[in-house]
């Protein structure tokens, strides 16, 4: 008896193991692995269609600077998609914490590193804010900052009066502010502090979310926040934490984005909110919260960058770029779903 | 998406204005395609200070985003209900907005395009721009000019606006291949081009990020590039951040449009080479006028001979001029900029 119900049990999960179960069980594991096969798939389609001017170590390294500051962003966003929230006032603090270091430094006169920390704090602020009104409030994310979005627009123009801080005035008075800008050759390639700047915000994040108790925290409360409430875990401390950390971040990419354009510019980052969910999403990041990794973000913005240089290059028409980077999404998502089955 | 609160505001003061439609004032509505562009705000600024001093009442409005036409018909909706005398819009969608266009005009307002002309452009009563297309001619002519014989052999990037190809964008572009001799062939389009001599055409929309992302991947595709058209002055800053990367600033005209400060001012300092500055404050000035004066008399403008709409000017910046084209320096050019 004992050996047929051990038999039958054998058969039942081998059955359920097809090399498709299989697959999905691994990539519920490893969410970060069809990221990066897109990833080497679009580089080696791009390499094939444009040639060496594509894949080129300094084409690349373009690549990674013209990510750089959506990857940051997408950083901060992916940290509130994992607690199954929205992030849509990411460019706005960012360009609002730009805008106040410029003109502080620049027009106001003010120490430089003094303008900058108060920069900081601008961003600090914003996502405590937007912390405060998800986490307290329990008001939706997508409307907090859906209004945040708004208002921090507002105070940016209100504060910029639209005007821009030319390079050379930056330049002149608050050089730090374009550090991030500062570039170096790297075996042919061109690599800027940016980006280095990118991969250290990158790994301090991962380490927080991978090895420390707070980030098991913002899985558990992505994941289901009433268990995570009943494990003793204090959800609403957990959440303003991570919608603060999220706006110092985007006030850190603050300083990226005035390193990459020189000048201080109130109409930057329009559509940075949507780039930088998009570059999650393509990262392999649930938008149900609770799965989801940085690797895979970081990655996600490296895909669109090399669509879009890429297409550029081949001498596409930049309709097919947004056509191309449609579609990545939907794909995404669809095998997001995939794969959440795994768990069901 | 940002104005949001700002125009609800807006649309509140109009609300108000409404509950009160005994008033004789002359109501003069302004919508603008954002609030977050210094040009936007100069022409409001113009028209504010003209309105002050007629006195009529401005009232306001914003798209959210370039290209937000819902939210102008919104804005024209409720300047019609608040019984404005006149609407001065430069409008997102030049061929959408038109059916609303024309209930206004249908209720007895004077309706007056600023800087960008309806489609077609007889849709207003009127329209106050800058001739786009002879801005682009006057940096065409002057890259070409100044280049000499070499512009047989030049490699040219266009830095456009956005891929839906507003008439400002398409004005620009196709003025600058004409001013520099390369054919255009269809004037509605560009991009359809097969002058060799052209690098390639990237969209920055209109701002420093996209400039310089548009440049690099140009610079990518022919590293000796040596003449770029830029639509405005924040996409040429952009563009000459990725020119200095690859360390071939020197070796590149940059041209422009608008005639911003800190545009002006980077001429001044070589980065520009040439732009050519159009005047938003004397065209909100001059549309606020003409509305109070049709509130007074009826009479409605009448557009420059020899054109479809009155030409507020526009004049060409360079510290390097060349024969046989008229231009100011950027010195003068400091007390004329706007934003």
């Amino acid at each position: 008896m004992a050996s047929t119900s051990q038999q039958a049990h054998v058969s039942f999960d081998e059955e359920r193991r097809t090399p498709l179960k299989r697959f999905q069980q691994f990539l519920h594991a490893n969410p970060t692995t069809i990221p990066f096969i897109v990833l080497a798939l679009s580089i080696a389609l791009f390499s094939a269609i444009v040639g060496g001017r594509f894949f080129h170590p300094f084409n690349l390294s373009l690549v990674l600077q013209q990510v750089t500051i959506i990857a940051i962003l997408g950083t901060a966003q992916t940290l509130i998609i994992l607690t199954a929230g929205i992030d849509l006032s990411v460019g706005a603090i960012m360009v609002l914490s730009s805008v106040v270091m410029g003109r502080l430094a620049v027009l106001a006169g003010l120490p430089v590193p003094l303008a900058f920390m108060l920069g900081l704090l601008v961003g600090v602020a914003c996502g405590l804010l937007n912390g405060f009104l998800v986490a307290r409030l329990k008001l939706p994310p997508f409307i907090v900052t859906l209004g945040t979005w708004s208002i921090f627009g507002a105070l940016n123009l209100w504060y910029s009066a639209s005007q821009t801080i030319r390079q050379q005035e930056v330049a002149e008075a608050a050089p730090f502010l374009q550090f991030t800008g500062t570039a170096f050759n790297f075996l042919g390639a061109r690599i800027t502090l940016g980006s280095i700047l990118m991969l250290i915000i990158a790994a301090f994040i991962w380490y927080l979310l991978n090895r420390t108790a707070f980030g098991r925290h913002v899985h558990a409360t992505g994941d289901d926040p009433e268990a995570a409430k009943l494990a003793g875990i204090n959800v609403t401390g957990t959440l303003i934490a991570v919608y603060t950390l999220a706006g110092f971040i985007c006030s850190v990419a603050a300083w990226a984005l005035i390193g990459r354009i020189g000048a201080i510019s109130s109409i930057s980052g329009a559509t940075a909110n949507l780039d930088s969910i998009t570059a999650v999403v393509i990262g392999g990041t649930s938008l149900f919260g609770g799965r989801g990794s940085i690797i895979g973000t970081l990655v996600g913005a490296l895909i669109v960058g090399v669509f879009r240089n890429g297409l550029a290059l081949a001498g596409a028409d930049s309709l097919w770029q947004e056509f191309a980077i449609g579609l990545l999404i939907i794909v995404a998502v669809a095998i997001d779903q995939w794969i959440r089955k795994v768990s069901a | 998406m940002r104005p949001v609160l700002l125009s609800t505001a807006a649309a509140l003061a109009v609300l108000a204005a409404t509950a009160l439609p005994a008033s004789a004032e002359t109501i003069v509505g302004l919508v603008t395609k954002t609030n977050n562009n210094p040009f936007f705000a100069k022409m409001k600024e113009g028209a504010e200070a003209k309105a002050k001093e007629l006195g009529v009442t401005l009232s306001s409005f914003a798209g959210k985003y370039d290209g937000d036409n819902d939210g102008q018909v919104a804005a024209v909706e409720s300047l019609i209900a608040a019984g404005a005398k006149g609407i001065l819009i430069t409008p997102s969608d030049t061929k959408a907005i038109v059916p609303t266009i024309q209930k206004a005009r249908d209720a007895g307002i004077l309706v007056i395009a600023l800087d960008t002309p309806l489609d077609p452009i007889d849709a207003a009563d009127a329209t106050f721009a800058t001739d786009n297309f002879k801005a682009g001619v006057l940096i065409g002519e002057w890259a070409a000019k100044t280049l000499g014989d070499e512009a047989a052999n030049a490699k040219i990037a266009f830095l456009d606006a956005l891929e839906t190809q507003p008439t400002v964008d398409v004005l620009r572009d196709q003025g600058f291949m004409q001013g520099f001799g390369i054919d255009i062939k269809e004037p509605h389009r560009y991009g359809e081009e097969d002058d060799p001599r052209i690098v390639g055409h990237q969209w920055g929309e209109g701002a420093e990020e996209g400039g310089r992302t548009g440049m690099e991947n140009l610079l990518q595709k022919d590293p000796d590039t040596n003449v770029v058209y830029t639509i405005n002055e924040p996409t040429a800053a952009g563009a000459y951040e990725a020119l200095k990367a690859f360390g071939v600033e020197g070796q590149v005209l940059m041209t422009s449009v608008d005639g911003g400060c800190p545009g002006v001012r980077n001429v001044q300092a070589g980065v520009i080479g040439a732009t050519s500055m159009q005047f938003p404050l004397k065209m909100a000035a001059l549309g606020v006028e003409a509305v109070a004066k049709f509130a007074e008399d009826g009479s409605k403008p009448e557009p420059t001979p020899g054109l479809d709409f009155y030409d507020t000017g526009v004049e060409l910046v360079t510290d390097k001029p060349v024969d046989g084209l008229e231009s100011i320096t950027s010195e003068e050019a400091l007390k004329l900029c706007w934003g």
